[in-house]
């Protein structure tokens, strides 16, 4: 877009938002959504507050009840082949695009090889890479997209075959990256299908109107197959990141729903607004990496030292407020497909004396002491909570006689430096894509060798096992749920008992609602279709 | 008059290139790119990436092509907010900004204008200290806490006016963000308006004006005016600069469609293209207003010449 095409933006901008909005009855949700949508395209967004926008325009053939749990969304029945490897979708009748246009298994065959498409360069792509071919024509291995394990039988059935039998997949079909997009409006337009003269939608709400900085809005899509039970008329998403401001906002009344609060005004929340707060566990860790190409944290003993000495009960309750739980395993309890006793280690039971007197004696016997004491730099990028909980930390490794620098930087910096291996200790923290403990485990393989280098993505400690790649290799292509939940489990005891990691609590989701809400249903996934929700004023 | 403008216009044209060319380069100098999310993207994916925003060439033709882009008006587009051309972000904030930004300077320049010269005139008496008192608040609390009171108390607990957001048309939800804005910048002109008129009104002139039997009020608006405003004026080019570039605050706290947080956010984001954007709009704005707050000088005082 050119300079002088500014002005007439600009006036078309005020000239939208003047324009009166509210019918006298119409139920209108105010929601909090955080972060500044910066794409609604379900191929390019990344964030939760994306997917709260994307997943209330478009439906993909599976998708979420209230308690965010599979149920048939644009396809209505599905069967799967004997060897779990073909997925039939048959789609619901008269399923059409806003504009008209029906929606058929062409656009969710076209929707996937745009998904893997290289020059769509989406940055999620790789987890639906279970699909066929997938994997290969996202890195420009394979070039006719025709190749690709999606194919459309008729217009109602689409057939999608796997690389191999994957028990999570009807989970990960939940994802925004497996939505349809309307073909005709993305070979007309290109990438600016989604702008708002051109959008359209197939899912319980139509965006209407996108105003960066400040707001979304999206009306109730009567065209929709379930219009009759969605309770709402219109949704407001709107922009704030200054927790503290949402919450007075929401305390103004201008806000119905929050969808994070600042974790020092729990209590506060609890005594005043009693039933409001809503925090639950939430798929994610939060963890140190280590990095174990150089000495000292190349040691075992080392880790060991550092990861038993930390005091996980009080950071919670204590040092953040929100009452996170402990973790000492790998895997978040409740993740689908992980049946079996969660991690536990021996010295998690221990006294905390007797800890830090064992940490003590392991960095002796790595030879550290007080006349060669260990020093190691904590990284961190720069936010309030992440601070109070290194700071608290490197307290807690004052009496085992190490001493942390603590250095923080933005958080481009600091995953720039992760990546890089330019750190000894870093935080992290990772939030599951989809329910199944791979998710998390694959955090810990060993990197592949591309073009002469080594990509280790996500595995900044770079720790490696080729026993722990082997059984992760294996669940892969275990059909058996049980069979397989076993692998894994044997693989996430292999790393923790090697401490590739320093695990130190479970997320929980942080959102505060008026009692006036229904249909709000806590989920591990803290995902809540606004479909479900009603206002009852 | 005429060709002091148009020399000043001219010359403003290489600092802007000057300004975006440093720009550029510290940016690319600063560790961090705009795709060092919290997941590592496959290198396929960050190549492509890379290919789309035109990152993988030279650094130098990269400059080029920028300011080539640049001249004809096209900014390139936003790395981050992936929907959007830099311009079409500047299209729909810079509006806001401007009218948030001129409704602060106009509402703390007409109150400190007004409240300089009532301290002025009751020199050490209540009203002079219940000024500095107000000035001083101002000045002293910042302006994420005063932003946050003002929320609590008017919206939350009074319920008199809306606690943030921006819907187009309902002007009440400007009232906090313009005073919060406003109230420094009118404490600090309430000050040198204070200040300058004290001075201008032992001025040998006012005095004889005074011994001919003028009346209080025409002394002021006719004579003492003009002289004391001298030094408030110099001080709105760099005033009105800081009231349209410190919005980001004001944004941030109470959820406005602005471009104030791009300053931040987009650096700190690494959105190579919108950063550049914004910087080199508000170079330009404040070459202009510095140009017409010279040109008011020179109307109130007769010994600026224009050469």
């Amino acid at each position: 877009m050119h300079f002088g095409k500014i002005l007439g933006a600009a006036s078309l901008a005020v000239g939208l938002s003047l324009v009166a909005i509210t019918g006298a009855s119409a139920v209108t949700l105010n929601l909090h959504n955080g972060g500044d949508p910066g794409s609604v395209d379900p191929h390019k967004v990344s964030g939760d507050w994306e997917n709260r926008v994307v997943g209330d325009y478009i439906e993909g053939l599976v998708t979420e009840d209230a308690e965010a749990k599979a149920i048939p969304g644009q396809a209505e029945t599905w069967d799967i082949s004997e060897d779990g490897t073909v997925y039939t979708f048959h789609l619901r009748d008269g399923i059409q695009w806003t504009d008209g246009t029906p929606v058929t298994a062409g656009d969710f065959v076209f929707a996937f090889q745009r998904l893997f498409d290289p020059a769509t360069a989406s940055e999620y792509a790789y987890l639906q890479y279970p699909i066929k071919n997938a994997e290969a024509i996202n890195a420009g291995t394979i070039t006719d997209f025709n190749e690709l394990g999606v194919k459309a039988i008729d217009d109602k059935t689409l057939e999608i075959t796997l690389e191999a039998p994957t028990p999570y997949f009807v989970d990960a079909l939940m994802h925004y990256t497996a939505y349809p997009v309307p073909r005709h409006l993305v070979e007309k337009f290109g990438d600016d299908w989604t702008k708002m003269d051109n959008i359209v939608a197939n899912g319980p709400f139509k965006l209407v109107e996108w105003v960066p900085g400040s707001h979304l809005r999206a009306v109730k899509n009567d065209m929709y197959y379930d219009a009759a039970n969605v309770k709402l008329d219109e949704v407001y998403y709107y922009v704030l990141e200054d927790e503290s401001a949402a919450l007075n906002r929401y305390r103004a009344g201008e806000f119905d729903i929050l969808t994070d609060f600042p974790a020092d005004q729990y209590q506060f929340l609890k005594d005043n607004y009693p039933g409001e707060a809503h925090v639950d566990p939430f798929l994610g860790i939060y963890y140190y990496v280590m990095n174990q190409e150089k000495a000292p944290l190349d040691d075992v003993r080392v880790r060991k030292a550092l990861s038993m000495s930390i005091m996980r009960d009080v950071i919670g309750p204590e040092v953040l407020g929100t009452g996170e739980l402990p973790a000492y395993g790998w895997v978040p309890p409740g993740t689908n497909n992980y049946d079996g006793a969660e991690y536990m280690p021996d010295w998690a039971a221990l006294p905390y004396d007797e800890r830090v007197a064992m940490a003590k004696q392991l960095l002796t016997e790595a030879g550290y002491g007080p006349d060669k004491p260990l020093s190691l730099q904590l990284r961190y990028n720069t936010n309030d909570a992440h601070q109070r909980v290194a700071v608290a930390i490197a307290a807690m490794w004052e009496p085992i006689g190490v001493s942390i620098e603590l250095f923080n930087s933005e958080v481009r910096v600091h995953y720039d430096a992760l990546r890089a291996g330019d750190f000894q200790i870093g935080r992290a923290g990772w939030l599951l894509d989809y329910s199944d403990a791979a998710n998390t485990l694959d955090l810990l393989k060993t990197g592949t060798m591309q073009d002469g280098t080594m990509n280790w993505g996500n595995n900044y400690g770079r720790y490696s096992n080729a026993e722990f790649d082997a059984l992760l290799a294996e669940a892969a292509t275990t059909t058996d749920l049980v069979a397989r939940a076993g692998l894994l489990h044997q693989a996430e005891t292999i790393a923790m008992d090697e401490f590739a990691a320093i695990p130190i609590y479970w997320y929980v989701s942080e959102n505060v609602v008026k009692p006036y809400i229904e249909g709000f249903a806590d989920n591990a996934k803290d995902i809540h279709r606004n479909r479900w929700i009603t206002k009852s004023e | 008059m005429f060709n002091y403008a148009t020399r000043r216009v001219l010359s403003a044209l290489p600092i802007a290139i000057i300004a975006v060319t440093v720009c550029f380069f510290i940016l690319r100098l600063a560790p961090g790119g705009p795709f060092d999310g919290e997941r590592a993207l496959p290198p396929l994916v960050l190549q492509n990436l890379r290919a789309h925003y035109n990152l993988d060439q030279p650094i130098w033709i990269q400059y080029f092509n920028y300011v080539w882009r640049m001249i004809q008006g096209d900014f390139g587009p936003s790395m981050v907010m992936e929907g959007f051309e830099v311009s079409e972000l500047l299209a729909i904030g810079l509006p806001f900004t401007l009218m948030l930004g001129m409704t602060a300077f106009i509402v703390a320049t007409i109150i400190g204008v007004i409240a300089g010269i009532i301290a002025a005139v009751n020199q050490n008496k209540w009203p002079d200290y219940v000024l500095v008192l107000a000035v001083m608040l101002g000045v002293i609390v910042p302006n994420f806490l005063m932003g946050a009171l003002l929320q609590l108390l008017f919206g939350v607990y009074l319920r008199w006016l809306p606690a943030g957001g921006w819907s187009g048309g309902n002007w009440l939800q400007l009232v906090l963000p313009v005073t919060v804005l406003a109230w420094p910048h009118a404490a600090r002109i309430s000050r040198l308006m204070r200040g300058s008129m004290i001075e201008t009104l032992g001025s040998n002139f006012i005095r004889t004006a005074m011994s001919k039997g003028i009346g209080e009020r025409l002394m002021l608006t006719r004579h003492a005016l003009k002289p004391a405003l001298i030094p408030v004026v110099s001080y709105l080019g760099p005033g009105l600069s800081y009231l349209l570039t410190g919005s980001l605050v004001v944004e941030s706290i109470f959820g406005l469609p602005g471009i104030g947080k791009y300053f931040i956010q987009a650096a700190l984001n690494r959105d190579y293209g919108l950063v550049l954007g914004t910087t080199v709009f508000y170079v330009m704005l404040i070459l202009v207003l510095n140009l017409l707050v010279d040109l008011v000088y020179a109307w109130l005082d007769p010994r600026v010449r224009f050469r």
